[in-house]
Parts: structure tokens; sequence; C-alpha cells
């Protein structure tokens, strides 16, 4: 369903990303790895319109994006997560995710401030849509705290519920599991794999410890100083010569 | 505190600020009055800027232009053709504003409509800018509409000034007003909009990834704003029923701002306090700027050293307080009912701890 074909970004002189190609089928969780500056987050931010790409094209269920603005990439169905989080600071946690809820909920100006029958239902709708959400995730009992009183983790469970919100068909998360401890990765992949199989969507996700994607992903990408060094199953990216050298270095 | 409880609580306040105006516009003297009311004026002032800065989060400092363009809309077309006559005396009016003359109401709305339809024009090119760089521009846009009106001689009568304004800033039109603006503002930010933009606010890019147009959230906002800036600047136009350029320079920017800071950027509540308090306050240490008397030594009158007060105000709150008065909190009864309790329980415990 996604579909990046040759896509480069340069700035400057610097190539940050050559030639990437690749692809996230329907219901596939697909992992994105490689030293740290491999150019993994930049490849994330073109595909979510942050970035243009300098050559390339990106396809998202047939629809060209690679010239969207971010906020209709999700429109059509792509949503993602940051890689430092990037929560809502001022708002409770339930707000965080009613606030993604607005783009399935097509809101308007006039009728949010006079509170239009029409509003005062859908409002509703996006209510019980976002505690249900959090419900699902084990987050409900924090639904009115500040978003940012909630510990790391959960900050990082509400950055991906938030995703969730926008109803989209294809999840891209950037560093989930960054700066947690084996346990709490471990307790994050599984919830990975959970989200893949409630919502039924496809999941692309970037991660620095290749352990922790191993178990996860079906397949995966590796990238270094922004080349694709090498792709295949879990297995095969294991035994790569080229993968063992860029993570471990070789005399 | 019941649901119940609250609501009768905050009918019964509406009733009396409703009552209090009532007194205010038959028992005032003059002075004190024109004080009343211009506290209305500088909510609604507050509030349209506190949507920009507080809720959108976009640090603009063009109020006095928006409010020039309202005050010069709403005066031009109220003013009977024989006002307008005296008035042009260097050199005639254009034709077409000779004979105009339109009732307040209409013509204060017209008067918001065209600031927020110059907001637009310039909000599409100014509003990619962020932080100080806004800040800059706007208050560039601000001094550029200031002095296109000194110049344009046959339409806004330059330098010399509207004077003869009708007397339509009575104590109900500008309380009414700031009602209406007050009202607006609460059901604006509490709704799904209003999350839309504290979601531009708080984080930019996020907001983007989760779907929100931020660039056209920015322009309702900017829009807005611009529009109460304008129906301000007509309102306050009609109190002194005088205008002219010098009114609109960059001081009226930073009184609005002051008031924002004060109340806290992002909180309706905190503006509308701090419009009394900030308005009141201006007034009141009017005596700095005369004559003192040390003892020590003494001033001749130094114009401007009220200002110097409001000045450390604002220093004290941005080092101690940064927040503001209220945050971005607004005031709710049980905030008060808290304040309650904790006040009892302080002085409980001085005495000996026996009250509960």
């Amino acid at each position: 369903m996604l579909n990046v074909e040759n896509a480069t970004i340069r700035f400057g002189g610097l190539t940050a990303v050559s030639d990437l190609t690749m692809t996230v089928g329907e219901g596939e969780i697909v992992g994105l790895i490689g030293p740290n500056g491999a150019g993994k987050t930049t490849a994330f931010n073109m595909i979510t319109g942050v970035y243009r790409p300098t050559e390339g094209a990106i396809a998202f269920n047939g629809v060209d994006i690679t010239r969207l603005a971010p906020h209709r990439i999700t429109a059509l169905g792509l949503a993602r997560t940051f890689q430092n989080i990037r929560l809502f600071r001022e708002m409770t946690v339930l707000e965080n995710v009613m606030v993604a809820c607005n783009l399935r909920m097509g809101v308007h100006l006039f009728p949010s401030v006079f509170h239009t029958p029409a509003y005062l239902r859908r409002e509703r709708g996006a209510r019980d849509q976002a505690l249900d959400l959090l419900d699902k995730v084990g987050l409900i009992q924090h639904a009115d705290e500040p978003a940012t009183s909630l510990p790391y983790g959960k900050q990082r469970r509400l950055e991906i519920v938030r995703a969730l919100a926008t109803k989209p068909t294809c999840l891209l998360l950037d560093e989930p599991a960054a700066g947690m401890n084996p346990n709490e990765s471990r307790e994050l992949m599984d919830f990975i794999h959970c989200v893949r199989d409630d919502f039924g969507i496809s999941i692309l996700l970037i991660e620095h410890h290749m352990q922790v994607v191993m178990g996860v992903c079906s397949r995966m990408y590796v990238l270094e100083y922004g080349i694709t060094i090498a792709e295949g199953s879990p297995e095969k990216i294991q035994k790569d010569p080229r993968v063992i050298e860029a993570y471990l270095g070789v005399d | 505190m019941t649901k119940k409880t609250k609501l009768i609580l905050s009918a019964a306040a509406c009733v009396a600020m409703f009552a209090f105006v009532i007194v205010a516009d038959n028992f005032f003297g003059n002075f004190n009055l024109r004080v009343f009311n211009l506290c209305a004026i500088y909510i609604i002032l507050a509030l349209s800027m506190n949507l920009l800065n507080g809720f959108t989060g976009l640090f603009s400092l063009g109020h006095a232009g928006f409010m020039a363009i309202g005050a010069y809309v709403c005066a031009l077309l109220t003013m009977s053709p024989a006002q307008k006559e005296l008035n042009f005396f260097l050199a005639p009016i254009v034709p077409v504003l000779a004979n105009v003359q339109l009732p307040f109401i209409p013509a204060l709305v017209i008067a918001g409509l065209v600031a927020a339809a110059f907001a637009w024009l310039i909000g599409t090119p100014v509003l990619r800018l962020r932080d100080d760089y806004l800040a800059i521009a706007t208050l560039g846009f601000a001094e550029i509409i200031r002095v296109v009106i000194t110049n344009l001689q046959t339409i806004t009568n330059g330098a010399l000034g509207l004077k003869g304004l009708p007397k339509y800033s009575t104590t109900g039109v500008v309380w009414g007003v700031a009602a209406i603006t007050a009202a607006f503002m609460l059901a604006l930010i509490r709704s799904a909009y209003g999350r839309s933009l504290k979601a531009v606010r708080d984080n930019e890019i996020a907001a983007q990834a989760m779907g929100i147009d931020v660039a056209h959230v920015k322009i309702v906002s900017f829009v807005l704003s611009s529009f109460f800036a304008g129906i301000g600047g007509a309102l306050l136009g009609h109190l002194m029923t005088t205008i002219d350029p010098k009114m609109f320079v960059f001081g009226l920017t930073y009184n609005i701002l002051l008031i924002v800071v004060l109340g806290g950027n992002g909180s309706i509540t905190g503006s509308v306090v701090a419009s009394f308090v900030v308005t009141i306050m201006m007034e009141l240490l009017r005596f700095l700027d005369g004559p003192l008397n040390f003892i020590v030594f003494k001033t001749e009158g130094l114009p401007g050293l009220r200002m110097v007060v409001f000045s450390l105000l604002l220093m004290i709150v941005v080092i101690y307080r940064q927040k503001g008065l209220m945050g971005t909190k607004e005031f709710s009864w049980d905030m008060l009912a808290a304040a309650g309790r904790a006040f009892r329980k302080g002085r409980g415990d001085s005495n000996g701890g026996s009250a509960c």
C-alpha cells in the first residue's frame, strides 16, 4: 500500500537519503533500521510530507503523495509518531487524542463556536471514540491528567494512540522504543503487534536496536549513510555481512 | 461542588455584573464612567490579542494597525455629511464618502470586517514567519497603516484626525460587545476548533501530523483576532469622539500586550481581570506624571512616569511569574472553593488546628 520509489533527498551538497525504494504491504510490520545518522528519520519526514524528496516518487494506496502537505497525507490514512515525543503540552491526555479526532470529525469554525446540534453530536462521538481508544491501550485512568505528567513509556503510548485516532491504514512509528529499558521495549513490541491485529493496519517502524525489531517485523530495510544496504527477512538481515559491518565495524 | 450549584453561581455572577453595569451607568460620575467603559474596550482588545498570542501561539504586534482601520472605517461611515465637511477643511473628502451615513451597529460590523479583510490579505505571506520575525512583520504592518492613514488626506483627513464622532460608545454598547466577545471566545476555546488552535500553539509539527491544516488555522485565528481588534478600535474612537493617527502608535499595542501577559497568556478570565486592573491603574497612577514632592527632591512633572510602574510590573511578572495571573487556566468556582478551603485551613492551623 505504501510505495517509495528511488526517493532521494539532498540538503545542499549532502545527500541524506539516496535512492530509497521500499514497499509496505497490507497488514505488514516493516522495520527501517540503521546506525545513528543513517537517514531513517529523514526518510520518514520525506514520506509524511515534512520534506519533499529531490528526486523519486512516493505513492500511498495508488495516490501520489510526493508533494502533498503533511496534513493531507494524514487525511489519506498515513499517521505517524515522533522520535522526540511531541505531545500537546498544555492539554490533558483525553484532549490530546480528541485533537486527532478532529480530522475525521470535520471541524469548522462557526458550528464549533455556536455549538450547533450536529456539532454536539459529532463532539460526543469524538469523545466516545477517544475514550474507547484510551481504554483499549490502558490509559483511561489518566484521561484527565495533563499529558506531560505521564511517565515516559506511557507518553510514547499516548503518541501512538493519538496517531490511531486519525483512523490511519498505515502507521509510521519513529523509534518507539527510544529510551526504554529491555523490559519496556519488549512490552512495547507486544503492544505494536496488538495494534496491528486490533486495528488491521500496516506499520512501518524505525528502530535503532536490532534485537528489538527482530521479533516484531516480517521484513526490514537497513540504511547506512542514506544508502539501502540490505533488505529482507530478519534472519537474512542478521547474517548479512554488510549489516554486521555497519553495526559492529570490521577490521 | 455539583454542576447545578456552579451553574447557579455563574448565572448569579452574570446578573450581578449586569446590575453593576446598570448602576455604574446611572450613578457613576462622567470621568469614572468613562474609565469603566474603557475597561470594557480593553477587555475586547485583550481577548482578541489573547486569541492570537495565547491560544494560537502567534506572537503578533499589529493590533494598533487593525484598531486604526476599524476606528477610521467606523468613524467615516457614521459621521454626518455636515460634520465631515467641517473636518476636511484642508482638502475636501472624496465624494464617495462625503454623503455616506450608516447607523452605528452596521458600521461597527463593517469596521470589523474591513480590519479582518486586511488581516486576510497580509496573513498569507506574514504567517509563514514565526516568533520574533512574525512580531516584527506585524509591527511593521501596523506602522505602515499609521503612515498611510497620515498621508491619505482626502480619505482620513491625514494628521488632523477626525473630530466630533457621534457618542455611540455608550455603557450598554461597550459592555454588550465585551460580553459577546467574551462569550464568543469562551465558546471557541472550549470547542473542537479551539483544540485545533491550542494544538498549533503547543506543537505545530505534531498538529500537522494529526491532520490539522496549520496554515488555515493560523489565518482563521489572525482574521478573527483582527475582526475584534477592528471593533475595539471603532468603539474606542466613538468613546473618545476624536481619532488621529498618533493614537494608534505602538504604545497602544504595548498596553494590550501588558494586559495579556499580566492576566496570563492563554486565559480568558485572566485577560478580563487584568483589563480592569491595568485600565484603572493607568488612571489612578496619573498623579505620577504630574509634579511630585519626594521631600528630598521635587519633580516638575515627568510625563510617562506612570508607564515606568507598568514596565517594572511587567519585569517582575516576567522574572517571577511568567504564567501571569492565571497561566493558561480559567477561573472556576472549584478554584475559588479550593482557595477558600486552603485559606480556612491556614487560619485554622494558626489558631491551634481546631477548625476543620
